[in-house]
């Protein structure tokens, strides 16, 4: 496929700059530069070599072979992607599919959409993955896929390859529906309250048991050579919680108390699956040891809460409570603003918890990348890592911190400079489009009267009319 | 005498014989041509002939015999019968298709959410049915709805395409996630019947949420979702039908599904399926989709295939391309931002066809959303600007139509054997300044709106005009037909 041609198709925004397709070479070296590796510390003066879109080598003396790309980043911070564990950017259509209270059949991977301009804003705040997730509306909800924020690639190119795939839950007021009402005549959607959206968890895990059961009977029967079998039907909505009962899709639940996120605990052992993430979990740091006991990660806000009533009982020291306790905290966005300064909602922690900078750098790289079963890959800066990294001009855990350039797999995503250089040329591409077309519609306006208003000028000869204004008649096409 | 007297004065009788006998003269005198009334032969000849199965050829002759193609070329028989058009300085074209309209049928009416199947919906006090809550309670599909049992020939729009040189559409309901089915009709006809060429044609799409408020599906993503389960449900069914029917002892009975049943016998029947998608994203993942689900798929609106034209020729997949280009709403505020991205779209996407046909996208035309052949016409014009050679136009609008939905081998070319849909033109049919002479569908000759008799320079000077078009609920007065 062409791909300039691609980029040209979907990098189409005005402040959209798409990434030269001119990064030919495999071998990039980014040289002087703090590196905030989050593994084995802070390298004053480090560099980082990239070769086919891994890292193969980081440290202070490490050079550029010939031929090598090399990126300046004196007096700048490298550190590993941003991994925003709670997104929900790059969907075309509602991120909720709000009919049923188990949507499991509906999947983000579908509905990927990927000249969102929210992507390349995401990238331009360093981030790199981002766990795209299905809306709270349903206590099952749809199935998830981790993206790397390949701007300008289709959509078939943005899940990153071997990412576990998720599905969403949610408990509480969302699912309930508690904060709006049905229209008149229309009945209220069961569950309505906590009690029935456990019983809805249950009673959909009950029927994708059976589900599977049916399966396997249907399996030996046919492997023991009955024949004649009709097969059991498949079933799109159940398909997903088969995967999660046999451990193969991970579960993101959207959850606030913490009497709610215990009864997802209890629900998940009893069907022997486990609870990947607690999304939110607001409440976290009150079962923080549960948390930990049962090796569910968190996924919380540095301080936002009290919008509504489940998400008052909040503080912003959750984060660090839960690390100090031993969980595997991430600090997400859930809104494609928010995840543009996830930075500075790391650093949030360092205040208000007192965590290190280093721990407090890992809510947004390596915690993430581990509850999103991804960081064997990414998250940190080791060799042989993908070569996905930020780079900021100050220390990112500053709120003057502002990032430069942005890889993914050792292509820059994004690049400030190039970013600011190409807004005039937009700018007048665009102005020439709306000459182009004010001026065409100029002439389209004259020719009529020219013309004559009537679009045919027919000769009189007793002839019926036939158009009657709808269809306009015509001569040849 | 009595009898001589009662035989000079005229009885009642003999007034009212005679009365009909003059209005039998009066009738002939406009409709009948020889013995057989309407002449099923004829032959146009010494024309420029554009096959759209090869060259074109010149000073050629066509012989439509019995609704079909006889014989084309410069060295043809001219069966003595055939009533004889002097082509000179014509061209023969073969009758255009529009592969996206719904001709003939009525205003949609959004039919209920929830079209039976096996689930539960939820009940609801509101006038639009119970709301559907799931895939089995198959929203928005009826696909058995099928446009040729509805089809109507009171429809205008079927004389004034026809005027334009447009002998077959694709006519097909299109409300709800799986509308119906459309059916290849050609453009005149008695009765309903006689215009269908093909009924079950197509097998349509949508991905419109069709849940309504609060119910299944009312996202794309879960319409994408509804879809596939349909399709599985349709598969399934054709598995085990057979089954179950050769051992009815052995397993419990499968409930019955029209929904399911319908679309099996249509992919079976392997039936285009009509994928909506517009934009690059839309398109490539209509590709992705139609891999998945292993279905025979047409893309339909394709207008942003300028961006992702080599991936589209890689899958093989052909494009129903929508004519109505995007345009900036007449209503929009003159103050309002616009963005790059819909402006590059606006002006590119008339660059649509030239890209199809560079990348070897195979395509064809639709009029989806416009209201006449003159709209047609001027946004061809803009394709034909942006690079569109007339020869591919052509190819567009005939054959590779034709292939597309199936009929292929009845329609789309002058060629022997090939039902006689013929557009007779004083030059370059897509020439804003050509006019159309004649129209021919299933080697019926139905003179041209536009013109009147005198006009007429060849074709026979005693030629009637068209019949009148007063309405008539059935009968298809708006068929026009010559010599009826």
């Amino acid at each position: 496929m062409n791909t300039s041609g691609l980029f040209l198709a979907l990098g189409s925004l005005l402040l959209a700059a798409v990434p030269a397709s001119a990064q030919n070479s495999n071998t990039i070296l980014i040289r002087n530069a703090t590196v905030l590796t989050v593994t084995h510390g802070n390298i004053e003066h480090g560099s980082i070599l990239i070769r086919d879109g891994k890292i193969a080598g980081v440290g202070a003396d490490v050079k550029a072979p010939d031929g090598a790309t090399v990126i300046d980043a004196t007096g700048q911070f490298v550190i590993p992607g941003i991994v925003d564990c709670h997104s929900h950017i790059a969907v075309d259509g509602s991120v909720n599919e709000g009919g049923p209270s188990v949507s499991s059949m509906a999947r983000i991977p579908d509905v990927l959409n990927p000249v969102d301009i929210s992507i390349y804003r995401d990238l331009a705040g360093g981030v790199t993955e981002a766990n795209v997730l299905h809306g709270s509306a349903n206590s099952i909800g749809g199935q998830t896929v981790v993206i790397k924020l390949r701007w300008g690639k289709p959509a078939d190119q943005l899940p990153m390859e071997g990412a576990m795939p998720g599905i969403k839950f949610a408990l509480g007021e969302n699912p309930k529906r508690s904060n709006f009402d049905p229209p008149p005549g229309v009945p209220r959607r069961y569950p309505g309250t906590r009690m029935g959206v456990e019983e809805t968890i249950r009673q959909a895990f009950t029927g994708a048991r059976e589900y599977k059961k049916q399966w396997d009977d249907y399996s030996q029967r046919k492997a023991a050579g009955e024949a004649n079998l009709i097969p059991p039907r498949r079933n799109v909505t159940l398909d997903p919680l088969v995967e999660v009962l046999e451990g193969k899709r991970y579960v993101h639940a959207h959850s606030y108390r913490a009497d709610e996120i215990a009864m997802l605990m209890r629900v998940a052992n009893e069907f022997g699956f486990k609870v990947r993430t607690f999304q939110h979990v607001l409440e976290g740091y009150k079962i923080a040891d549960e948390l930990a006991l049962s090796g569910s990660g968190a996924s919380t806000f540095s301080d936002w809460w009290a919008y509504k009533m489940e998400a008052y009982d909040a503080i912003p020291y959750n984060a660090a409570l839960m690390t100090q306790r031993g969980v595997v905290v991430s600090v997400n966005s859930d809104d494609a603003e928010e995840a543009t300064h996830l930075n500075q909602e790391a650093a949030k922690s360092m205040k208000y918890g007192g965590l290190s900078p280093n721990d407090a750098l890992k809510l947004v790289t390596l915690n993430p990348a581990i509850q999103l079963g991804i960081d064997t890959r990414v998250g940190s800066i080791d060799v042989g890592k993908d070569a996905d990294l930020a780079i900021y001009n100050r220390d990112p855990l500053s709120v003057y911190a502002v990032v430069q350039k942005t890889l993914i797999d050792g292509q820059v995503y994004f690049d400030r400079d190039r970013d600011i250089a190409q807004r005039a040329s937009l700018e007048k591409e665009k102005q020439d489009l709306i000459d182009k077309e004010k001026k065409a519609a100029e002439s389209e306006k004259k020719k009529p009267q020219e013309q004559g208003k009537k679009p045919e000028p027919k000769k009189k000869g007793g002839k019926p009319e036939t158009s009657d204004g709808q269809v306009s008649a015509g001569g040849a096409l | 005498m009595p009898d001589t007297q009662r035989g000079l004065r005229p009885s009642l009788f003999h007034l009212l014989l005679a009365f009909a006998a003059l209005a039998a003269l009066i009738g002939m005198s406009r409709g009948a041509f020889g013995e057989g009334g309407e002449p099923r032969y004829f032959a146009i000849t010494n024309a420029r002939i554009m096959t759209a199965a090869g060259a074109p050829i010149d000073g050629g002759t066509v012989v439509v015999a019995k609704g079909l193609i006889q014989a084309v070329g410069t060295n043809v028989t001219i069966p003595p019968e055939a009533w004889v058009i002097d082509g000179k300085g014509m061209t023969v074209y073969p009758g255009l298709i529009d592969a996206g309209t719904n001709i003939g049928l009525q205003e949609e009416e959004t039919p209920g959410p929830v079209s039976g199947g096996r689930g539960a919906a939820r009940r609801s006090m509101t006038p639009s049915g119970p709301i559907p809550m799931g895939p089995e309670d198959r929203p928005g599909t009826t696909p058995w709805r099928v446009a040729a049992d509805e089809f109507k020939t009171d429809d205008k729009r079927i004389e004034t395409w026809r005027d334009a040189g447009f002998t077959t559409v694709l006519s097909a309901p299109d409300s709800g996630i799986f509308p119906g089915q459309g059916s290849i009709i050609d453009l005149g006809g008695d009765r309903s019947g006689d215009f269908v060429v093909k009924p079950s044609a197509t097998l349509q799409v949508s991905f419109r949420p069709a849940g309504g408020f609060f119910g299944f599906p009312d996202s794309l993503m879960g319409t994408i979702a509804y879809v596939r389960q349909m399709l599985d449900d349709a598969s399934w069914y054709a598995q085990s039908e057979p089954i179950y029917d050769a051992n009815p002892t052995k397993n419990e009975r499968l409930p019955y599904d029209r929904a399911e049943r319908t679309i099996s016998q249509a992919l079976a029947a392997k039936e285009t399926v009509i994928l909506p998608a517009n934009n690059s994203v839309q398109i490539l993942r209509g590709l992705r989709l139609a891999d998945e689900w292993k279905i025979p798929a047409a893309l339909y609106g394709g207008q942003q295939g300028y961006a992702v034209a080599e991936a589209i020729a890689a899958k093989n997949v052909p494009v129903i391309v929508g004519l109505k280009w995007p345009e900036r709403p007449k209503d929009a505020d003159p103050e309002g931002e616009q963005t790059l991205r819909e402006l590059r779209f606006r002006d590119r996407a008339p660059g649509t066809p030239a890209a199809f046909v560079k990348a070897g996208v195979k395509f064809a035309f639709s009029s989806d959303g416009l209201a006449g052949p003159k709209d047609i016409s001027k946004n061809l014009k803009k394709s034909l600007d942006a690079g569109l050679t007339p020869d591919a136009a052509l190819r567009a609008f005939t054959k590779d139509a034709a292939d597309i939905l199936g009929v292929g081998d009845r329609l789309g070319t002058i060629e022997t054997g090939k039902i006689a849909n013929l557009v007779v033109t004083d030059g370059d049919i897509f020439n804003e300044k050509t006019k159309v002479k004649d129209v021919f569908v299933d080697g019926r000759l139905y003179q041209v709106h536009a013109e009147t008799p005198s006009e007429k320079p060849h074709g026979g000077d005693d030629k009637p005009n068209r019949a009148s078009a007063s309405p008539a609920a059935d009968r298809g007065t708006s068929t026009a037909r010559v010599n009826r």
